[in-house]
């Protein structure tokens, strides 16, 4: 019985950035508990998602074909699953768009099914 | 025959600073402003910066670099602000003369006021000395960042970067992203020069080792870069022999700090200081040179954008105003200090004081001195040299008496990430 508990049972240490103090919290994850030592009800939220559901705004840069620029730079329209961001890289490198394309616009809808949207972050024109 | 043209203000340098700066003097009442940007575009570093992270402070929203300098240039559209790109400033006189040059020929500008924002370069090898021949493959990590982000070009496969710097930093995820293996990033200090949320998000995400305490002794390689030799290092940076180890790579970055872009400033005269690398400024960011002022990096190096254009629209107020010169307080870095800006107070009524630590401490205790006692203290829980600590000049009892104040910071060291 012991034993088993021991397994299931993990220590991480993690870095909250949440706020400039940049506190070390001690993590310990049972089964279906997670535990956090070191830092604010902040911290112990950041860090919950953090391990539950790890989430990154994805920038990259794509194909323009006819723009001014070789590169129009995108963003993800809201937090990206950090897991997925290998596959997500993968896709987008196999994209080209037309110029011009408008600071703003989305460009794909519903990156890999996850419901998120790949937006415009510079004007790129078209090259005459 | 250079073209003679007469404004109210010249802004040289279209960053950040200089858009801000110049949307400021229009709006202040200036009948005539001119733009200088010797790139084909406006936005300076902004638009290679496709990270998120600006804008933060001052909209409350994250924004990427391209993003920021965009609602820039479209606000400066809606102005009778003149924006010459591809028009480089080569002189300057300290009677307010600059000498630019574009496609359409030379040109000679007087102004009233002018407005010194050409940001900051990054420091090279060259400055580093590093042993080794002169092979392909080392780049500075803003060079890199242009050519992955702009110019759509990786510059390797296999790549080491030393500096923990945020852009050094940024570009470790980056260039991981677009299938390069970063191999490890060499810091020389004990600690984390850039964010931690830079070191979270950049560095750990991908597992990419990063170590304290070293640097870069030799590269290895004649037409291209094929090694490069870290060593462990003392406390003063110097190699400890026997601890070096060969790193394979292709590509070598360096992420080892900037430095503002001065030969202008020289040229005019402009007292320099020795902290900054750029002018001695007061609150309105106007130098001891009447009638030149100067904003952003090219000032100070600041981290933070929103900062940038908070500072820089004080400089375009001012230019506008063109208050006569007075006495001043004049700032002192002390202990635990690496930079203050500005180093010149003329009122403290209003604007900010950024104080950049030496150090990264906790229990922090910020104290202001004038001769033997402190007038003013404030405590703070953290700081780092990443971030520099913003203070309102309103917030201060500057004393009656113009004079040398000196500022100091104390605390609890911290060594590594936190
Ligand atoms: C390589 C690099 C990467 C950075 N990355 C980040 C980041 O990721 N995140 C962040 O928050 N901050 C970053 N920074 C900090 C950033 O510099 C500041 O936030 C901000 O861009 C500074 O604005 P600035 O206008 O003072 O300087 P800059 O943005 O450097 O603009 C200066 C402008 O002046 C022009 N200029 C210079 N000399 C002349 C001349 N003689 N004639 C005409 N034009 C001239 C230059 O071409 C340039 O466009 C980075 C800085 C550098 C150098
Ligand atoms: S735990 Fe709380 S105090 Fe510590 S860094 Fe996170 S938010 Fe800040």
């Amino acid at each position: 019985m012991k034993l088993k508990e021991q397994k299931s049972r993990e220590f991480l240490e993690l870095i909250c950035i949440v706020c400039p103090l940049g506190c070390s919290l001690s993590v310990t994850k049972s089964d279906d508990r997670i535990r956090v030592r070191g830092g604010c009800k902040k911290g112990e939220k950041y860090v919950k998602e953090e391990i539950t559901n790890p989430r990154r705004v994805v920038t990259t840069t794509l194909r323009i074909k006819n723009g001014v620029w070789p590169r129009v730079p995108v963003r993800t329209s809201s937090p990206f699953p950090r897991d997925k961001i290998p596959e997500l890289m993968k896709f987008l490198s196999s994209l080209e768009v037309e110029a011009p394309q408008k600071r703003g616009e989305v460009i794909a809808k519903n990156l890999l099914g996850e419901g998120v949207d790949l937006v415009v972050t510079r004007t790129i024109e078209r090259k005459e | 025959m250079p073209r003679s043209i007469r404004g109210d203000v010249v802004v040289i340098g279209g960053g950040p600073a200089g858009m801000a700066a110049a949307l400021s003097s229009w709006e202040a009442g200036a009948k005539s402003v001119f733009l200088l940007e010797r790139n084909e575009y406006l936005g300076g570093i902004l638009p290679q910066c496709i990270h998120p992270g600006f804008g933060l402070q001052i909209w409350g929203e994250e924004l990427t670099g391209p993003e920021y300098a965009e609602i820039f240039i479209e606000n400066l559209n809606r102005t009778g602000v003149e924006a010459m790109t591809d028009t480089a400033a080569l002189e300057l006189t300290p009677e307010r003369i600059v000498k630019a040059v574009n496609p359409q020929g030379a040109w000679e500008i007087k102004a009233n006021s002018i407005i010194l924002s050409m940001g900051c370069r990054e420091r090279t090898r060259g400055m580093l000395q590093i042993p080794g021949y002169r092979p392909a493959g080392i780049f500075t990590a803003g060079l890199a960042q242009y050519l992955v982000n702009i110019a759509g070009y990786l510059p390797g496969k296999d790549i080491v970067i030393l500096g923990s710097g945020d852009i050094g930093l940024i570009m470790a995820r980056r260039l991981t992203l677009e299938g390069a293996r970063v191999k490890m990033v060499v810091e020389i200090k004990n600690s984390l020069s850039g964010l931690v949320r830079n070191y979270v998000q950049c560095i750990q995400d991908f597992n990419i080792p990063l170590l304290f305490s070293h640097t870069v002794t030799e590269v290895r390689g004649k037409e291209r870069v094929e090694a490069v030799v870290i060593s462990e290092v003392d406390e003063e940076g110097n190699p400890l022999s026997g601890g070096e180890r060969e790193v394979e790579c292709d590509t070598l970055l360096l992420s080892v700090g900037l430095i503002p872009e001065n030969e202008l400033s020289r040229q005019a005269k402009i007292p320099l200081s020795p902290q900054t690398g750029g002018p001695w400024v007061d609150e309105d960011f106007s130098t001891d040179l009447e009638g030149f002022f100067a904003c952003g990096n090219v000032a100070s190096v600041f981290d933070l954008v929103d900062y940038v254009t908070l500072v820089a629209e004080r400089a375009g107020r001012a230019a506008v105003l063109a208050r006569p010169p007075q006495e001043k307080h004049i700032l002192r870095a002390g202990e635990g200090v690496h930079t203050v800006i500005p180093q010149r107070i003329r009122e403290g009524k209003d604007g900010f004081l950024f104080i950049r630590p030496q150090k990264s401490m906790k229990g922090v205790t910020v104290s202001f001195w004038e001769r033997e006692k402190i007038f003013y203290q404030k405590k703070i829980s953290i700081c780092r040299p990443s971030e520099m600590i913003k203070l309102d000049l309103a917030q201060i009892p500057w004393p009656q008496e113009k004079g040398e104040i000196k500022v100091e910071i104390k605390g609890t060291e911290i060594q590594g990430i936190s």
